[in-house]
């Protein structure tokens, strides 16, 4: 196993670079170098010194403490969008394996209409339901995650469940949920760990998107999309505002990608990079 | 050899230029950044279509110049009787609308009727309803009576909202309309562009130009590319965050003038807790006005103290009311019974000025122990919950209609101030025509509604528009909505 993972340095960078970033977050929640509310004009359009890192933006707010909490809330959408997915995605993935038939069809029905659907529809419809708001985007992503899940849960388990000991559980007389609960879903877990790191980074740049346009995060609160939002009409003065948070996004994306496609490499050799992480929007 | 030879494609180049100058020379493409959703003006709310067709399609009986000052407009002059109830107008001959029909005093009748109707779809309404009626002297002089002595009724009529229209056009005016100012409407690209080009009959004096089309462009970075790249050759009015890219550029010229929008914190006077005098003079305390203006409006917002235009006239300087004090400010909230403050919503619309300012109030309401949670609404929710069903702690809105002091007498207006001594004042003022008394009313009233603290007064709104520098006769003021054309003009 350690040889394993030293032949990764990628997945180690990746993973370091995202636990950096979501420690960054998890930190901003009990100390930022300034209040994110603190606002003083005399102080705007600062750039990066000793007293503030990254500068000050438009409002004279610190920049690095704005993007220690945007980072805080683009992790905390990501992942509880990837909550919403596997919680009913993998379910229905299961179910859709071990019963097969109208099951297994209904399930496809509705994972194709869900692709179907861009996953900024949904967020447009919900947002003009409820309003926009960071709960929306979490809705929207997380509706959008159920189908990824469940086509992978699906996919693994049809392959596990060809399997001899599968069999043997059968005669043995297990339920079909009792397999699925002890012999599939543990060994299906890594695939779907790798999904959710890929999901992850997914949410994180679809959050981004949804506050960009307005439909996400709502100020006061604050996230990377959102400063982006604020920046853009600014782009031709001060473009540093822009290229800090967009450098954030990018950065964390791309540690996620490769710590996703590492670990499938390390926890599931026998799917080694085929399947690419779909792409929200 | 070669020398003459790069001279002769230099001059090429030059008359290539200048041909070039020529041939654009009577064209304006003038960037909006909303599209009207349609196109009558005395059938809809939105500053869009005045944009487009105020005084350039439709013309009304006076015009407002560019100083908000009253000028003949299709009415050549006017008598106004002794008691100020009885105006006579005549009206200029000659003068066609763009389908070829001629106008005359009965169009202008059935305008203010149709204005007047029932079930008219005019925004502003109230302002008409003084009329009594509205006669028919012959084809070429009006008569209209009003109820009541109406000081500002020669401004109203000259608004976009009664621009005469004829009966044989008037239905279709949304989509096509027909006016008989000096551009007749030509095409209407949904969701792109509106084409205008010079009316070649129009009665009064030629436009420069002889096209003009309005180009919509609601996004503020394509907007900035669009000045830069030279695909529009203008708009009216820019946000003033990215005005630093076209101040310095030779190749623009940055216009900075006054508008009617007095931005305000508006308050719910009739709910707790601010129904309490003391709480309002507490916020008034807690608002840092120049922090605020110099961050929402980039410093072009210039500070008001109660709800009156700094370029009117009558406008006397309030600004000092309650200076920015946040020990005072804490000193009022106890004596109000709050000595930790309380918390209330402030639900902002979708405008920038708004979101900006809201954030900066919040962050200094803060420090007084107001903690207030910002709520980010959508334009027709705003209308709903806080215009309509006032269900609302604090807001931020910029009242954009010339000389609106009057509102604060109507206890039903959504800030929901209710002062009999200052209902009083207002009856009184309508009904002076005495430039002198007026004026002295109207300061009296602002200072009433500035010592109320009935909302927190912030400032009003700047136009800054962005035109190419070798545009000229642009209105740099924006006393009515519209963008005029009629003086527009190339230079070189």
């Amino acid at each position: 196993m350690r040889t394993a993972w030293m032949r990764h340095p990628g997945l180690m960078l990746g993973l370091a670079a995202s636990f950096a970033f979501a420690l960054l977050g998890l930190l901003s929640l009990v100390w930022t170098p300034y209040p994110i509310g603190d606002i003083s004009i005399a102080r705007r359009f600062a750039v990066p010194s000793p007293d503030h890192w990254l500068g000050t933006d438009q409002l004279g707010r610190d920049m690095l403490s704005l993007i220690m909490s945007g980072t805080l809330t683009s992790f905390t959408v990501g992942a509880t969008a990837i909550i919403i997915g596997a919680g009913i995605g993998v379910p229905l993935g299961l179910a859709a394996a071990i019963y097969g038939g109208p099951v297994e069809w209904l399930v496809l029905r509705f994972s194709d209409l869900a692709f179907a659907f861009p996953s900024i529809i949904i967020a447009i419809l919900i947002a003009t339901l409820m309003g926009p708001g960071a709960a929306n985007a979490v809705i929207a992503i997380g509706i959008f995650n159920i189908p990824v899940f469940a086509q992978v849960a699906r996919g693994g388990a049809l392959t596990i469940s060809t399997l001899d000991y599968v069999a043997a559980a059968r005669l043995a007389g297990l339920s079909r949920p009792a397999i699925a609960l002890r012999h599939l879903l543990p060994n299906i877990a890594s695939l779907i760990i790798v999904q959710a790191t890929i999901q992850l980074s997914v949410g994180i740049l679809a959050e981004a998107g949804f506050s960009y346009i307005g439909l996400g995060t709502q100020p006061p609160e604050t996230s990377l999309g959102l400063m982006l939002r604020d920046a853009q009409n600014l782009f031709l003065i001060h473009p540093w505002l822009s290229i800090a948070p967009g450098l954030a996004i990018a950065v964390i994306v791309i540690a996620l990608n490769i710590a996703g496609d590492g670990l499938r490499d390390i926890l599931d050799p026998r799917l080694r990079r085929q399947e690419v992480g779909r792409v929200a929007g | 050899m070669r020398v003459t030879k790069s001279l002769a494609l230099a001059s090429a180049g030059l008359l290539l230029a200048t041909s070039l100058a020529m041939a654009q020379s009577t064209e304006i493409r003038v960037g909006a950044p909303l599209e009207p959703p349609a196109l009558d003006p005395t059938a809809g709310a939105a500053e869009a279509i005045d944009v487009v067709v105020y005084q350039n399609v439709f013309e009304g009986l006076t015009r407002i110049d560019q100083n908000g000052a009253v000028q003949s407009g299709l009415a050549s002059e006017w008598t106004i009787s002794e008691d100020g109830l009885t105006y006579d107008f005549k009206l200029h001959d000659g003068v066609t609308f763009h389908d070829g029909t001629s106008f005359d005093a009965e169009d202008v009748k059935f305008t203010f009727d149709r204005i007047l109707a029932e079930n008219s779809v005019n925004a502003q309404k109230a302002l008409y309803e003084a009329i009594e009626s509205v006669t028919v002297v012959d084809p070429l002089t009006v008569e209209i009576k009003l109820s009541r002595p109406d000081g500002l009724f020669l401004f109203n009529i000259g608004r976009g909202d009664a621009v005469i229209v004829a009966p044989e056009s008037a239905e279709n005016n949304a989509t096509q309309p027909i006016g008989t100012g000096p551009f007749a409407f030509v095409q209407w690209d949904r969701g792109s562009r509106v084409i205008l080009e010079q009316y070649g009959p129009y009665w009064g004096e030629k436009p420069a130009l002889t096209k003009a089309t309005y180009v919509f462009i609601s996004d503020m970075a394509t907007m900035t590319n669009a000045l830069l790249a030279g695909d529009v050759d203008g708009t009216y009015n820019f946000s003033a965050e990215a005005l630093p890219v076209f101040e310095n550029n030779p190749q623009f010229k940055v216009l900075v003038g006054t508008t009617e929008g007095e931005t305000i914190l508006s308050t719910n006077n009739a709910k707790e807790p601010f129904n309490k005098l003391e709480v309002r003079q507490a916020m008034a305390h807690a608002i840092n006005r120049q922090e605020i203006i110099d961050g929402a409006t980039y410093g072009y917002g210039v500070p008001i103290g109660s709800h009156f235009a700094p370029h009117n006239p009558y406008y006397i300087d309030l600004t000092n009311t309650y200076p920015f004090d946040l020990d005072k400010a804490k000193e009022l909230l106890a004596q109000a019974g709050y000595p930790d403050g309380f918390s209330a919503t402030l639900k902002l619309p979708p405008v920038n000025y708004a979101t900006v300012s809201g954030q900066i109030i919040a962050s200094d309401f803060a420090k007084i122990g107001i903690k207030l949670e910002l709520i980010n609404m959508e334009w027709a929710q705003w209308l709903e919950d806080v215009f309509a069903n006032k269900d609302f702690d604090l807001t931020i809105i910029s009242h954009v209609e010339p000389f609106d002091i009057g509102i604060y007498a109507n206890p039903d207006y959504y800030f929901g101030y209710n002062n009999p001594e200052f209902q009083a004042l207002n009856e009184t003022l309508n009904a002076t025509t005495d430039e002198a008394k007026r004026k002295e009313l109207a300061q009296e009233m602002q200072t009433i509604i500035a010592k109320d603290a009935v909302n927190g007064y912030l400032f009003e709104l700047a136009q800054t528009g962005v035109w190419n520098a070798k545009l000229d006769g642009m209105w740099q003021n924006a006393p009515v909505e519209g963008v005029v054309l009629r003086d527009v003009h190339w230079v070189e």
